[in-house]
């Protein structure tokens, strides 16, 4: 294997020191660097393939169309979590991505570097992006409260949410904005065109495609995320379909959490396969994604 | 607005009474009076002074680094654009200081035009980068079709698109990008056109092209031309301006100025300054 | 040369006549509705300002009231954490640990093999190659963290450390969460590290092999040490990802709150805690409720020192290059 990698690691553009490649020291670093890849996509197919054969018995019609139930986990479903997860991740995506956009575009296309309003707001934004998600359950949470909603509602849940994945939409809608030609403000600016409209008729349409792929694996992320969730209350038992934004609500990352701590063999069965359910839905929205990058990428 | 800005060329073409020929004086469209440009503590140009004739094509010209673009782009506050660039002296368009108080440099560019060096189409629509412009300034417009045409036979680009309007101006050779950039600025009906070395990314015949489109255009525009190619200049351009840049005493920092600025035929044939005559010459350079 | 000549003398003897066309170079219209527009964007900018306000306030008020009710001293070092009991403790050392055990074990997976993924997507596959497994490396980042605490529950616990290796684990321990955890922010350190690689100058790797070096050399002495910021940045960001992680550690470590001294022990962690807890009934204004936002603090804390350090970094890397 360590030799196969040698060759087509030496047909690679620096070619200059493939002589001094093939002695043992560094035949085992390039082993143990492939390695590092492999393992990490090799655990990716284990726990694809392990949570497929776990789920794969309770793989059927019931899964989507029953509730859930306390005493009857043969017959369980993830109806609930299913239509309460779409409604959160479409309310999420109205809140989050016209703010998110509106942010970038004010940091990237407005606010000079001096700025200190915009310093700020950005140092706020790289930091937002790592606090802990189970943090913005507890701010939505107080924001409820402080207001006088329900806390388990699908607002409340979509705010958490939205506010989770703000900064991951600002960051990589800044980094659309950037790639956009200069010369191609610059054409808009000569003609008489404002800053604004230069924004939103050229410089915003040019970056869709970069604002879409950040925005998509955003809301995977949103649509895989429990925690911040868990701290909106009575979300683990939920036997209607969600109605509208003032409505209980549970999601499958929640149905399937609650379903892997109960101790009958049957709901881990079910918690895989509801788990099955929200990869394909995960996975094929960073699919989508990522063919959207590529084509974005070879076409300019 | 657009409709002001008619009225006022047809008055200056009635005003004059007769086109306007080179060994006549015309009258001053845009003046520079001691004009310093600075980005940062670092001043590019130093006191510039110069008038730019209406009707006329006016070239800068001079080695590279000397200021010639960074003047060329304090004419219609492109400049703006680059954080920290500060300008001093005056520039003033019909008499009206472009930096002044009340000025917004949106009315300031839609006057002033501008065509870059690199070709720079929109990814839009060869329709769609001409009627852009008309579009954002607000033009009252009775036809856009008439006027996308009337700018594309001004910009001699016509006959060669007047069947694939609705294609991307990105299916273009550089040449025709360039000239629908032209198309594109005359479409807003500006007043002067300040033109970013225009050909330097252009083969000989598609920068003849454009020469010979000057030439027309300066019937009823202004053009200031900023060239590295002093044949170029000498083709086209009435007036010259010759720049240079210098170290600044105290400390290595170049700074760019005017050195000579006449008639054309004056610059290229008897320029008053040896330093003009060792760059045409190709002295120096 | 003298600039005053300059100005004065030759430049003005093509002196024109200035035209004086009566023209004006005022806003044509307001543009109010630019006005609003511009308004919203700053106030979508603001939002983020917003957030940290609220987080912060949303967690000091009802930790001010739980340190009414328990002393700091008690609270940073009590090694007993008994909130649910008749006989409460309020010592958050054992959460603390049950944290550092599985932060620990998930970077000592992820920090060896995720900069060994970055050097080999950096310096040695082909365009084609990076291309491919980049994006399926970074799938795993993209996996819901619940389908991992499943995965270390299920199968990483009793089938990998249990029966393959003999290792004597229950069905909860930090060992399995910390693993399954490590495996989850492979990506967020080989991403980062990948980008601070390429980042460097060719130059540079080119010099290297100029005096003789071989690749391995060259990546270990010259590439590594010039992207070092950008590495570290790397592992920063992952500490600070595996310490807030919630679901794997709720799922995989256990419920029991206490001071772990061993890998294969259950323990609880910070996020673990105000998992449970928020699972619970807590009335709002109890200080059972409290107890959460006093935890939450202090997770917010930690997570907020370790993001400085990582956006310094970070700063200092975009610098460099």
């Amino acid at each position: 294997m360590a030799t196969t990698t040698a060759e087509s690691a030496s047909t690679a553009p620096l070619q200059a020191a493939a002589h001094g490649d093939r002695d043992s020291r560094s035949l085992v670093f390039l082993g143990l660097l492939w390695g590092s890849l492999a393992f990490g996509i090799f655990a990716l197919g284990v726990l694809l393939v392990n949570t497929f054969i776990e789920g794969s018995g309770r793989l059927d019609l019931m899964l989507f169309v029953n509730y859930t139930s306390q005493l009857f986990p043969g017959k369980a479903g993830a109806r609930a979590a299913i239509l309460g997860s779409l409604m959160v991740i479409v309310v999420t995506a109205l809140l989050a991505v016209p703010l998110g956009v509106a942010a970038a575009s004010y940091l990237e296309e407005f606010a000079s570097r001096e700025n200190r309003f915009a310093r700020f707001v950005e140092l706020n934004v790289q930091n937002l992006a790592a606090v802990p998600a189970i943090i913005y359950g507890m701010l939505a949470a107080g924001l409820a409260v402080t207001v006088g909603l329900p806390r388990n509602t699908v607002l409340v849940g979509a705010i958490a949410l939205a506010l989770l994945i703000l900064p991951v939409i600002i960051v990589s809608t800044r980094e659309a904005l950037r790639a956009v030609p200069r010369e191609i403000r610059q054409g808009s600016l000569a003609l008489g065109a404002t800053p604004m409209q230069t924004l939103t008729r050229q410089t915003l349409p040019a970056a869709i495609p970069g604002i879409a792929t950040g925005t998509i694996l955003a809301l995977s992320r949103a649509m895989g995320e429990a925690a911040p969730l868990l701290l909106l209350g009575g979300l683990v038992f939920v036997t209607y379909d969600p109605n509208g934004l003032l409505s209980g609500f549970t999601t499958m990352p929640i149905q399937i959490f609650d379903w892997a701590g109960r101790s009958q063999i049957a709901f881990r069965e079910l918690a895989a396969a509801a788990s099955m359910v929200l990869l394909v839905l995960v996975l094929a929205m960073n699919a989508v994604a990522i063919i959207i990058r590529n084509k974005f990428t070879t076409s300019r | 607005m657009d409709s002001a800005t008619i009225s006022m060329r047809q008055m200056e073409t009635v005003d004059s009474g007769r086109t306007i020929s080179p060994t006549e004086t015309p009258r001053a469209v845009l003046t520079c009076d001691d004009v310093s440009i600075y980005y940062g503590s670092f001043r590019a140009v130093n006191e510039v002074s110069m008038d730019i004739g209406l009707h006329e094509i006016t070239a800068l010209i001079g080695p590279s680094g000397c200021g010639k673009s960074t003047v060329l782009r304090s004419l219609n506050r492109m400049n703006d654009l680059i954080p920290g660039t500060k300008v001093t002296g005056t520039i003033s368009y019909h008499g009206i200081d472009i930096y002044g108080k009340d000025v917004d440099p949106i009315e300031v560019r839609r006057r002033i035009g501008m065509v870059f060096q690199k070709p720079n189409p929109f990814p839009k629509s060869i329709y769609d980068n001409v009627a852009y412009g008309p579009r954002v300034t607000g033009m009252k417009v009775d036809s856009m079709d008439d006027l996308v045409e009337k700018a594309l036979r001004g910009a001699a680009l016509w006959g060669e698109v007047k069947d694939k309007l609705k294609q991307s101006a990105y299916g273009l050779s550089g040449g025709q990008q360039q000239r629908l950039c032209i198309a594109r600025t005359i479409a807003v009906q500006p007043e002067i056109i300040l033109m970013d070395e225009p050909c330097s990314a252009l083969d000989p015949i598609a920068t003849a092209r454009i020469e010979d489109l000057m030439l027309e255009l300066k019937e009823k525009y202004t053009i200031v031309i900023v060239t590295h190619n002093m044949q170029q200049a000498a083709r086209v351009a009435d007036r010259t301006a010759f720049f240079t840049a210098e170290a600044a005493e105290g400390n290595g920092d170049r700074t760019g100025h005017l050195v000579e600025f006449d008639l054309t035929t004056k610059i290229f044939s008897n320029p008053s300054d040896s330093r003009t005559e060792d760059y045409i010459s190709g002295r120096f350079g | 040369m003298s600039t005053t000549m300059q100005s004065a003398g030759p430049s003005r003897q093509g002196g024109l006549r200035p035209s004086s066309a009566p023209v004006t170079l005022r806003s044509a219209n307001p543009r109010y509705g630019e006005k609003v527009l511009l308004g919203f964007l700053m106030l979508a900018a603001a939002v983020s300002i917003l957030t940290t306000v609220g987080i912060v306030l949303s967690l000091i008020f009802p930790a001010i009231a739980f340190f009414r009710e328990v002393s700091i001293g008690e609270f940073l070092t009590s090694t007993s954490w008994t909130p649910r009991f008749a006989d409460k403790n309020y010592g958050v050392l054992p959460l603390i640990t049950g944290t550092a055990w599985t932060t620990a074990i998930a970077l000592a997976v992820a920090i060896p093999l995720g900069l060994g993924a970055a050097i080999y997507l950096s310096e040695y596959a082909t365009p084609r190659v990076r291309k491919i497994f980049k994006p399926v490396l970074e799938l795993l980042a993209g996996v819901p963290s619940v389908v991992y605490g499943l995965f270390a529950v299920a199968f990483v616990g009793p089938v990998i450390l249990k029966g393959w290796f003999g290792i004597g684990v229950g069905t909860y321990s930090v060992l399995a969460a910390g693993l399954v955890l490590g495996i989850m922010i492979i990506p967020t350190v080989a991403s980062l590290a990948e980008d601070a690689m390429t980042a460097v100058p060719r130059s540079l790797r080119e010099a290297s092999y100029g005096l003789g070096s071989n690749r391995m050399r060259t990546v270990l002495r010259v590439v590594f040490p010039a992207a070092i910021s950008g590495i570290a940045a790397s592992i920063v960001l992952a500490l600070s990802r595996a310490v807030g992680e919630t679901m794997i550690v709720a799922m995989g470590a256990g419920s029991q709150a206490r001071m772990v001294a061993a890998p294969t022990e259950e323990g609880q962690t910070m996020t673990g805690f105000i998992a449970a807890a928020a699972l619970g009934d807590s009335v709002q204004g109890t200080t059972d409720y409290n107890t959460l936002f006093a935890v939450g603090l202090t997770l917010f804390v930690i997570t907020l020192l370790i993001n400085l350090v990582s956006i310094k970094l970070v700063n200092r890397f975009r610098e460099v290059y």
